[in-house]
C-alpha cells in the first residue's frame, strides 16, 4: 500500500503549556535531521496542533520508518492514506479498498472513528461512522463490529483532504531532543557509555562527549571505534560535538607519582575534572557517564563518592541501578553492542592494578594527588589546548 | 622519516605494475572467454602471465591456476586434492605453524568431511621436525602441505627434504607448500623438489592484492571448490581477473630479476638490524639467524614491553610494523607460533615482526633502531606493577 504522509504522535510533549511549541518545534527539527539521509522528499509540517511528515513522490518506505522510530518524542507513527474530499458513497469506496488492501485475510473486529475538522463536509461524524461501518461489513462478511475493543481502530478524519489511518508503529517515547539543555558524555569505547548518552539523550538533552585516548597505550582503530560509537549515538541524539583528548602524559604522571592501587581513581578525577572543564565552557548543564554501582572497583559507591567530589556540575548516571545484562540489552537495541565489543585492545590494562581499591576514601585520594601538584596544572593545560574538537553526525 | 617495515602483510605495488593494471582495466578490458579481439587480446596477458610464472617455477604454462590470493590457493589445494583422492585414504598432513588459511581448512576437513589430521611439530627454530613426518605417514596418507617459510618468524622450512621423505614413503601421497612467503625470494623448482602444488600471492611482491595462483602438477587428482563457466580448465571458475593476473605475472618477473643481489642485500640489512636489537638487552630474535631464516623477515621480542604499545610507539614515529603475524592481528591473542616454537614467556607478548622488502634502506634500518633505542627503556619503565 502506498502511504502519503506519517501521522505524528507524541505523548508528553502534549502537555507542556505555553511551552507546547517550543517542543514542537525541536520535534519537528529532530524529524527533518533523521530524515536528511532518506531516499525521497520530505515535507514535515505542524497543523492543527498535530506533526504531519507528507512523502511527495517517490520514497523508502522501510527506511522512513526505520528512521522515524529514532526520533525522540514520537509515541507513535501512523502511516496515512490521503484521498480527495468527496461525497458519502465515494468515501465508502476509498475506505473499503483501503480495509482490503491493509487486512486482507479479512476476519477482524474494527470500529470507524471519524472526525469532521471541516465542518462543511455535509455528513456529521456519527453518521459518517455509521455509513462506513455498514459499508466495510458490506465488503468483507468476516469483519465484526467491536466499539470497545477492536482489532482495527479504523480513523477517517474529513480535512482539507481525506486522511485514513488505522496503524500505529510504537515510536521510542521520550522528548525531542533539544528541549532540555546539554550535558556532557564520557564516552568511552564500551558497551555502557554509549548507551548512557542515549538515555540522557531520549529525556530530550543534547549530547556532547569527550573520549580519553592514550597512544600509544591505545590505538588508532580504538579511537575510530569511539568515533563510530559517538555516530551510532548521534542516529538517536543529534550531531554530537567530541572533544578527543590525549590523556597519556597526565595517566604516566599518575602512574609514576601516586600509589598504584589508586591509579584508576585518580585517573577517573581527572578525566571527570577535563570533562567539566569542556562542558562549562560550552554551557553544559550536566556530566553523564556509564556506571552502574558495583560493576568494577572504580563504581563501587564509595569510588563513584571520590569521583564525583572533584565535580561542580550534576554528574547523571543513567544506568546507576542496571545489571551488565539489561545494559547490553538496549546497546543491542540501539546497534552499539556490535561495535562496542570489537577487540581492539586498550593496552591501558598496564595501568590498573591487580588489586585497586574498592573502598577509597575521598580524602586520601585527594592527599595521593597532592603528589602531583609539581607538573599536573601544566599537563592539564597542555591537554586541554590539544583536544581535537571534531562534529560527529549519524548521516555521514 | 617513514619506514615501512611490514611487507610480509603486504607490499607496495610495483609503480611498473600499478600503470599495467590500469592499462589492461580501463583499455583491454576485454573478457578472455569472448570470441572477439578485445576478448583475444585480454587472453595474452592471462597466457603472457602464466608463461612468465612458469617459467620461474620451471614448469609447464598449463600447470598454473590464478586465484584470488594464497587463501584461495590454499582452500583450493587442501580441499580439491582431499575430496578427489578421497578413496586413496583419509589421511592428511601438516605442520602446527602455518598459516591461518591452512590450519583452518585443515579444521574443516577435519570436522565437516571426516579427514584425519596430523599437526606436526616444530623446533625451537619453527622448522619442522622431519622424524615426525616419518612416524605420522601411514598407508591412509593422500596428502602433505608444509610452508615454504614461516609467516611469522621466517624460519625456512626443509621442504625439499620432507617432500623426498613423502616421496619414498609412496610416490602417490600429493605434497603442498604454501610458498606465499617464500615465493620471490627463493629459486623454487616444484619439480626437482618433489613439490605437486604450490600457492603463491600477489600483494607480498609487489603486485597487486586479490591476485595468486596455485601450481597444480599435471598429474594431480583435484577437484574444484567453486563452480561456474569452467574457465581454467573447470578448476577455477568465474572470469579471470585480468587486470589482476596481468600485474601478477608482471611483479614475479620483475621480483625475481637480480634475486640473489636483492635477497643478499636483505640478508646483511636483516644480520645488521639483529645485532642492533640484540644490543638493547632482553631482547631476544626469534628462529635461527643464519640461512634456514628467510631474508626479510625479523621477529624480535622486547621483554617487558608490550608488543602492542610499542607498535603504537614505533607508529607514531612513522615506522610500521606488525604485532605477531598481520593476518591475525585483529584478534589480539598470544601467537600461536612463538608458543610452537617454545619462545620464553616474557616474550609471547612482547614481540614484534619486522619484515624487509628490496626497497628497504640502511637508513631507513638505522633510523628504526635509534627509534628503538630511545623508546625501549622509557616503555619499560612504566610496566604493570
Amino acid at each position: 500500500m502506498k502511504f502519503h504522509s506519517f501521522l505524528i504522535k507524541y505523548g508528553e510533549i502534549g502537555i507542556k503549556g505555553k511551552n507546547r511549541y517550543m517542543f514542537e518545534d525541536a520535534l519537528v527539527r529532530q524529524i527533518r535531521y533523521a530524515l536528511k539521509g532518506v531516499d525521497g522528499e520530505f515535507l514535515v509540517h505542524k497543523c492543527h496542533g498535530r506533526v504531519y511528515v507528507d512523502c511527495e513522490g517517490e520514497y523508502d518506505y522501510e527506511e522512513t520508518v526505520e528512521s522515524l522510530k529514532k526520533v525522540f518524542g514520537i509515541v507513535g507513527i501512523c502511516p496515512v492514506v490521503r484521498k480527495e474530499v468527496k461525497e458519502i458513497s465515494e468515501l465508502k469506496k476509498d475506505v473499503v479498498a483501503y480495509v482490503g488492501e491493509m487486512y486482507p485475510e479479512g476476519n477482524r473486529t474494527f470500529k470507524v472513528e471519524a472526525r469532521r475538522a471541516n465542518k462543511r463536509y455535509p455528513v456529521n461524524s456519527m453518521e459518517i461512522n455509521c455509513e462506513l461501518g455498514e459499508a466495510v461489513l458490506e465488503a468483507y462478511p468476516q469483519m465484526k463490529v467491536d466499539v470497545h475493543h477492536p482489532d482495527v481502530r479504523l480513523n477517517v478524519e474529513i480535512r482539507e483532504e481525506v486522511y485514513i489511518y488505522s496503524e500505529i508503529i510504537p515510536g521510542p517515547g521520550g522528548m525531542p531532543v533539544g528541549t532540555n539543555g546539554s550535558a556532557m558524555l564520557l564516552l568511552s569505547g564500551g558497551i555502557d557509555s554509549p548507551v548512557a548518552g542515549y538515555m540522557i539523550a531520549k529525556r530530550g538533552v543534547e549530547i556532547e562527549a569527550v573520549y580519553f585516548h592514550a597512544p600509544p597505550y591505545t590505538s588508532e582503530r580504538a579511537k575510530e571505534k569511539v568515533i563510530d560509537l559517538a555516530r551510532l549515538v548521534s542516529a538517536y541524539a543529534g550531531p554530537i560535538k567530541l572533544h578527543i583528548v590525549n590523556f597519556t602524559d597526565i595517566q604516566l604522571y599518575i602512574y609514576e607519582k601516586c600509589p598504584h592501587e589508586e591509579l584508576t581513581i585518580i585517573m577517573r578525577r581527572y578525566m571527570m575534572r577535563i570533562a567539566e572543564h569542556f562542558a562549562k565552557k560550552d554551557g553544559c548543564l550536566g556530566l553523564i557517564t556509564g556506571e552502574s554501582i558495583g560493576q568494577v572497583a572504580s563504581q563501587t559507591m564509595q569510588s563513584l563518592a571520590a569521583t564525583n567530589a572533584v565535580c561542580t556540575l550534576p554528574v547523571y548516571r543513567p544506568l546507576i541501578g542496571f545489571d551488565k545484562r539489561e545494559i547490553v540489552e538496549i546497546s543491542e537495541k540501539i546497534d552499539t553492542y556490535e561495535v562496542s565489543i570489537q577487540p581492539f585492545e586498550d593496552c591501558c590494562t598496564i595501568f590498573v592494578a591487580k588489586h585497586p581499591v574498592t573502598k577509597p576514601d575521598t580524602e586520601r585520594i585527594a592527599k595521593s594527588e597532592l603528589n602531583l601538584t609539581e607538573k599536573i596544572d601544566e599537563l592539564m593545560k597542555t591537554a586541554l589546548e590539544t583536544a581535537e574538537v571534531i562534529t560527529v553526525s549519524a548521516g555521514e | 622519516m617513514e619506514v615501512y617495515l611490514d611487507n610480509s602483510a603486504t607490499t607496495m605495488c610495483y609503480p611498473e605494475v600499478g600503470k599495467l593494471v590500469y592499462k589492461v582495466m580501463c583499455e583491454d578490458y576485454g573478457n578472455p572467454s569472448s570470441m572477439h579481439i578485445k576478448g583475444v587480446q585480454a587472453e595474452h596477458y592471462v597466457r603472457e602471465a602464466k608463461e612468465t610464472i612458469a617459467k620461474l617455477l620451471k614448469v609447464n604454462a598449463k600447470e598454473i591456476f590464478f586465484t584470488s590470493g594464497g587463501t584461495e590457493s590454499d582452500n583450493l589445494a587442501l580441499i580439491g586434492c582431499a575430496r578427489a583422492n578421497r578413496r586413496g585414504g583419509n589421511h592428511l598432513i601438516t605442520t602446527s605453524v602455518e598459516h591461518p588459511a591452512i590450519l583452518n581448512t585443515m579444521r574443516y576437513l577435519e570436522e565437516e568431511e571426516g579427514f584425519r589430521v596430523t599437526y606436526l611439530p616444530v623446533d625451537e627454530n619453527g622448522a619442522v621436525q622431519l622424524d615426525a613426518l616419518k612416524e605420522a605417514l601411514c598407508p591412509e596418507t593422500i596428502l602433505v602441505s608444509i610452508m615454504y617459510v614461516n609467516n611469522e618468524v621466517g624460519t625456512v622450512q626443509p621442504v625439499q627434504e620432507a617432500a623426498q621423505i613423502v616421496k619414498r614413503y609412496r610416490p602417490s601421497i600429493l605434497f603442498h607448500t604454501d610458498a606465499v612467503q617464500g615465493f620471490g625470494k627463493y629459486r623454487i623448482w616444484p619439480k626437482r623438489m618433489g613439490i605437486d602444488l604450490l600457492t603463491a600471492s600477489g600483494h607480498k611482491i609487489h603486485g597487486p592484492k586479490g591476485t595468486g595462483f596455485l601450481y597444480i602438477d599435471s598429474r594431480v587428482k583435484i577437484k574444484p571448490i567453486v563452480f561456474g563457466g569452467g574457465q581454467q580448465r573447470d578448476i577455477r571458475s568465474g572470469t579471470e581477473n585480468v587486470p589482476g593476473i596481468a600485474g601478477l605475472g608482471l611483479a614475479s618477473k620483475m621480483i625475481y630479476q637480480d634475486l640473489e643481489m636483492k635477497t643478499a642485500l636483505m640478508r646483511e640489512l636483516k644480520n645488521y638490524f639483529t645485532d642492533g636489537i640484540l644490543k638493547i638487552g632482553n631482547t631476544k630474535v626469534h628462529g635461527a639467524g643464519d640461512e634456514n631464516s628467510a631474508p626479510h623477515i625479523v621477529s624480535a621480542g622486547f621483554a617487558g614491553v608490550r608488543s602492542e604499545v610499542l607498535l603504537h610507539t614505533l607508529e607514531d614515529k612513522g615506522i610500521c610494523v606488525s604485532a605477531g603475524s598481520a593476518c591475525s592481528s585483529n584478534h589480539p591473542s598470544v601467537s600461536g607460533v612463538l608458543k610452537s616454537i617454545g619462545a620464553p614467556r616474557e616474550y609471547l607478548e612482547s614481540t614484534l615482526r619486522f619484515s624487509m622488502s628490496e626497497f628497504t634502506t640502511k637508513e631507513e634500518i638505522d633510523y628504526t633502531l635509534e627509534t628503538l633505542y630511545n623508546c625501549i627503556p622509557m616503555l619499560r619503565k612504566y610496566t604493570r606493577r
